[in-house]
């Protein structure tokens, strides 16, 4: 069957945020670009987002800064974030969230017309632009409409909407091109017909989100299956903090079959508290050393905070995720959990219920429709659920640039950002920030070519033979070894880890590898979901092997990496990167590789006593 | 608490196809979507469906259940009786690629028919001052997810393929209210939503109001004031302009 081919300059895998904003910088930069996605467009996992977008504007409490920002973000992810990609974040997040609203997103005001800004885990002030609790669907639906408004200027200009940028929606992209070491173009198939489609480009920007697919209880859609991480490491590019996944402290329990969807934390930022089943705030009990100064000891305190935070300390429920996550997993653990076996979070008896619809909407409807519980009258319970790896694409802070030449990757994909730990509402500031770079960085990449990488059909043959394998196959039922690789992953390499049980996950992985070689999907090239799925598995089975060899390495506990048998977080392993990386496919190596020192203006923002609890003595001495 | 349910689910290609029975195991609190995706898993590898965030916000898993057009991720199986036999279909007024999936590409074709956000030249990003009771409006509008049900239901192109030329649709007649009552929106759109978009299409039946998931009042609150201004234009341009001012003498 014949392949379609296409040419352009920039082709970004990814319609979330971050490729949505890469491909308008590309475009803006007179580059032809192609936008390739999984759904349709608009649908992306950006979608989902609820609370808001971090940007230190100050637009509620004056006070707020891009330091402060910058401080609040090293905290989060326990001092091992890519430093200069902190600064930028919190430096350029304002600029880009005032740039939506000129492309006509109206964000919830202030009393003085401004945009408003609200409380989040982690954050020192009142930092998130918000929606009501749909924040991404005002981001990307703002983003799509940009897209749409630059089509518009192009036809115009030149007759024809797509002169400049195209939509390639329900298309999966399932192998990068290269021409010697340099990034030639990207291979994938239509979902719709199961046609096979090949582009030409001398650049490719990853933007293709995150990996929950591989867990069981997760926030994550399907879409989650972790292909630009394994595009990623296919192509020849590395792969850093692995280890570090987000369990977000407060995902649906009941019913069964919504368990893991997300329950915004915007839920406490505006009051709700955590309770046991003694009915007790269990947080007071939870707060760590390094934040002991920083949030309140007593419920009078913690309630005080919401309308007099300069004299109050803030309410522990606000702690960073992965705090909140531990504590939670905790008190089941003991016994004093729901009774469907996750907590309490309470909003009903903290504000009015008129202000709970107009402040939480999508969480009344959510829990109206799905549990039966109405939420300005009783109490949810909740538990934790996977949600954001803060691993991803080793890449440079400034441009997004892989160590494939041609390769980009912006958004969750990528890695670094965060640390060991997110805070929320750092990640859709951070796709606009760096999806921004990563448009940047591949147009300058392209302005300085002299030759345009070749796609060579040998790569394309065997790219073809790989996509339609499964359909010739008549084995075993993906799904099968799907459930596998998630109840695998949930149990082993899940919140609490331990070496054996590490150990057992990666046997499981090696055994799975062989099964997916046998899988086969019934029925033809049609929007066929079995042999969609047949081919994901790759990919989650790579990126499950990556975070399972690093969370065995790593010994300590640090943010999203919690070990059992290494409780604490130890100064040493702070200085340390696990950069996984693959050969042939067939397995992943993981190797350390010594972090960055922070620039001197950076490192005096902070307290010295505060980095004392982070910096080895050889690092305090300088 | 689990039971089997009767489903006859549409399978075909292609403009052809034919309902297709199937008797399935429900589970407590789960919804049409899980059902489908249980008999992915067990029976029919290959059937298809659109979905994303399973909890009612991409708009991506629209159907007609028992004919009625829904989220099948909204749906809570115990809406129906166990021995109530449900039917699932595809969306009628778009073309089936195949099983429940739609091909809605007429959506995204009139959503770019509609000229975009047309902010005054001179207000530089950072400097928009709006009031929250002026934004809200549109802020109600923007909450839809496009979903495309109320395109779907509404009678002007159910069954009239003829008319989706000149009709926009109740998605994107709204977009254009939206617009129009957005405090920055310079752009004269009441004229093109009758002459370009086909508002006059619209008879006020109120069957897209009553599909939207998100509640979106789209009748009351964009098509008939769409329309008022469409009138009070006729009357006297004048009209326009001191709206126009009018929308932004708050802030
Ligand atoms: C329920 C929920 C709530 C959240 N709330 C917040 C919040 O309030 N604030 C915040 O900052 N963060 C929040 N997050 C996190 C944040 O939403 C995500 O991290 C972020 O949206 C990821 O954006 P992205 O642009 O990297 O990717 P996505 O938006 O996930 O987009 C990925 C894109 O890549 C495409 N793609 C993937 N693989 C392929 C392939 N092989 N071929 C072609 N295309 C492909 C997909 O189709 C999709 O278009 C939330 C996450 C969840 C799940
Ligand atoms: S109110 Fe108008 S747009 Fe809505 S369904 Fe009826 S005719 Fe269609
Ligand atoms: S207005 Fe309502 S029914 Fe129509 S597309 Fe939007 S969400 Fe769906
Ligand atoms: S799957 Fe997103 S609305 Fe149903």
């Amino acid at each position: 069957m014949e392949i379609e081919r296409h040419d352009y300059d920039v082709v970004v895998i990814g319609a979330g945020g971050a490729g949505l904003r890469a491909a308008i910088e590309a475009r803006q930069q007179g580059k032809r670009t192609a936008i390739v996605c999984k759904s349709l467009f608009g649908k992306a996992h950006t979608v989902m987002a609820e609370g808001g977008a971090a940007a230190a504007m100050g637009n509620v409490n004056s006070d707020d800064n891009w330091m402060v920002h910058f401080r609040d973000t090293m905290r989060g992810g326990k001092f091992l974030n890519n430093w200069r990609m902190a600064e930028l974040h919190a430096k350029e997040a304002p600029d880009r969230v005032w740039e939506l609203e000129a492309w006509g997103a109206l964000f919830d005001r202030t009393k003085d017309g401004k945009i408003s800004q609200r409380n989040f885990g982690g954050h020192e002030y009142p930092r998130l632009a918000h929606v009501g609790d749909r924040t991404g669907l005002e981001l990307i639906r703002t983003l799509q409409q940009r897209v749409v408004a630059l089509q518009q200027e192009d036809y115009e200009t030149h007759g024809d909407y797509e002169a400049y940028i195209k939509v390639f929606a329900e298309c999966t992209v399932t192998r990068l091109l290269k021409d010697g070491d340099a990034i030639s173009g990207a291979f994938g198939y239509w979902r719709e017909t199961g046609n096979l489609i090949v582009f030409d480009a001398p650049t490719v920007v990853l933007a293709t989100g995150g990996i929950g697919k591989s867990y069981v209880v997760t926030s994550n859609s399907w879409e989650y299956t972790g292909d630009g991480h394994a595009l990623a490491l296919l192509a020849g590019a590395k792969l850093i903090n692995m280890e570090f996944i987000q369990f977000h402290p407060t995902g649906m329990v009941w019913p069964p079959s919504v368990r893991g969807i997300l329950v915004t934390e915007s839920v406490r930022g505006d009051g709700g508290v955590l309770r046991n089943s003694e009915g007790k705030r269990f947080m007071f009990d939870y707060i760590p050393e390094v934040f002991k100064d920083k949030y309140a000891t007593s419920e009078e305190e913690a309630d005080r905070w919401y309308t007099d935070q300069a004299n109050n300390r803030r309410p522990p429920e606000l702690l960073p995720r992965d705090e909140v996550a531990r504590a939670i997993n905790s008190e089941v653990k003991a016994g004093r959990g729901s009774p469907q076996g996750g907590v309490f979070l309470d909003v009903s008896t903290r504000l009015p219920a008129e202000e709970i619809k107009r402040r939480l909407p999508s969480m009344h409807h959510q829990f109206k429709e799905l549990a039966d519980v109405d939420i300005t009258t009783e109490p949810m319970q909740v538990g934790p659920t996977c949600h954001y790896i803060m691993g991803g694409v080793e890449v440079d802070a400034d441009t997004g640039a892989a160590a494939v030449p041609g390769l980009f990757a912006a958004g969750e994909v990528s890695g670094g950002m965060h640390g060991s730990n997110r805070l929320g509402g750092n990640s859709l500031s951070d796709l606009l920030v760096f999806g921004r770079r990563a448009g940047l960085g591949a147009s300058d990449y392209i302005n300085g070519l002299k030759v345009r990488p070749k796609v060579s059909e040998a790569s394309v043959e065997s790219a073809r033979k790989e996509a339609l394998a499964p359909l010739e196959r008549t084995g075993e039922n993906p799904y099968e070894v799907h459930q596998e690789l998630q109840r695998s992953m949930n149990d082993l390499v899940g919140i609490i880890r331990k070496a054996g049980e590490i150990s057992e996950a990666l046997e499981v992985i090696e055994k799975l590898k062989e099964r997916v070689q046998l899988v086969g999907a019934a029925g033809n090239r049609i929007y066929n979901p079995g042999w969609h799925l047949a081919l994901d598995l790759r990919n989650m089975l790579l990126v499950s092997e990556c975070v399972a060899k690093a969370a065995l390495l790593r010994e300590e506990s640090r943010g999203g990496h919690t070990r059992d048998d290494f409780p604490v977080m130890a100064a040493d392993w702070r200085r340390k990167l696990l950069v996984c990386s693959t050969t042939d496919g067939s397995g992943v190596t993981v190797v350390e590789q010594a972090q960055p020192e922070m620039r001197q203006d950076l490192f005096d923002l902070f307290d010295r006593g505060e980095l004392k609890k982070y910096l080895t003595e050889e690092e305090m001495d300088r | 608490m689990s039971y089997k349910a009767k489903f006859r689910v549409w399978r075909g290609e292609g403009g052809e196809g034919k309902l297709e029975d199937f008797t399935v195991e429900v589970n407590e609190g789960e919804v049409v979507l899980d059902i489908i995706h249980r008999l992915q898993a067990t029976q029919a590898p290959d059937l298809a469906v659109r979905w994303n965030c399973k909890a009612g916000k991409c708009g991506s898993c629209s159907m007609e259940i028992n004919g009625k057009p829904r989220l099948g991720c909204m749906t809570r199986m115990s809406t129906f009786t166990e021995e109530e036999v449900i039917t699932v279909t595809p969306m009628r007024t778009f073309p089936v690629i195949k099983d429940l999936v739609c091909d809605v590409s007429f959506n995204y074709q009139k959503a770019r028919e509609v000229p975009s956000f047309t902010p005054p030249k001179d207000v530089r990003p950072g400097e928009y001052r709006m009031k929250q009771v002026d934004v809200e409006r549109s802020q109600e509008f923007r909450k839809c997810i496009e979903c495309f049900m109320c395109n779907n239901v509404c009678h002007v192109i159910r069954d009239h393929e003829e008319n989706k030329a000149a009709f926009s649709g109740p998605r994107f007649l709204m977009r254009i209210a939206e617009l129009d009552m957005h405090p920055y929106d310079v752009a004269d759109r009441q004229v093109s939503a009758q002459e370009d978009h086909g508002l006059g299409y619209c008879n006020i039946t109120k069957c897209c109001t009553e599909v939207c998931p998100e509640h979106i009042k789209i009748t009351d609150n964009a098509l008939i004031p769409m329309k008022e201004r469409v009138v009070d234009r006729k009357y006297d341009p004048l009209v326009w302009l001191g709206n126009k001012i009018f929308k932004r003498s708050s802030s």
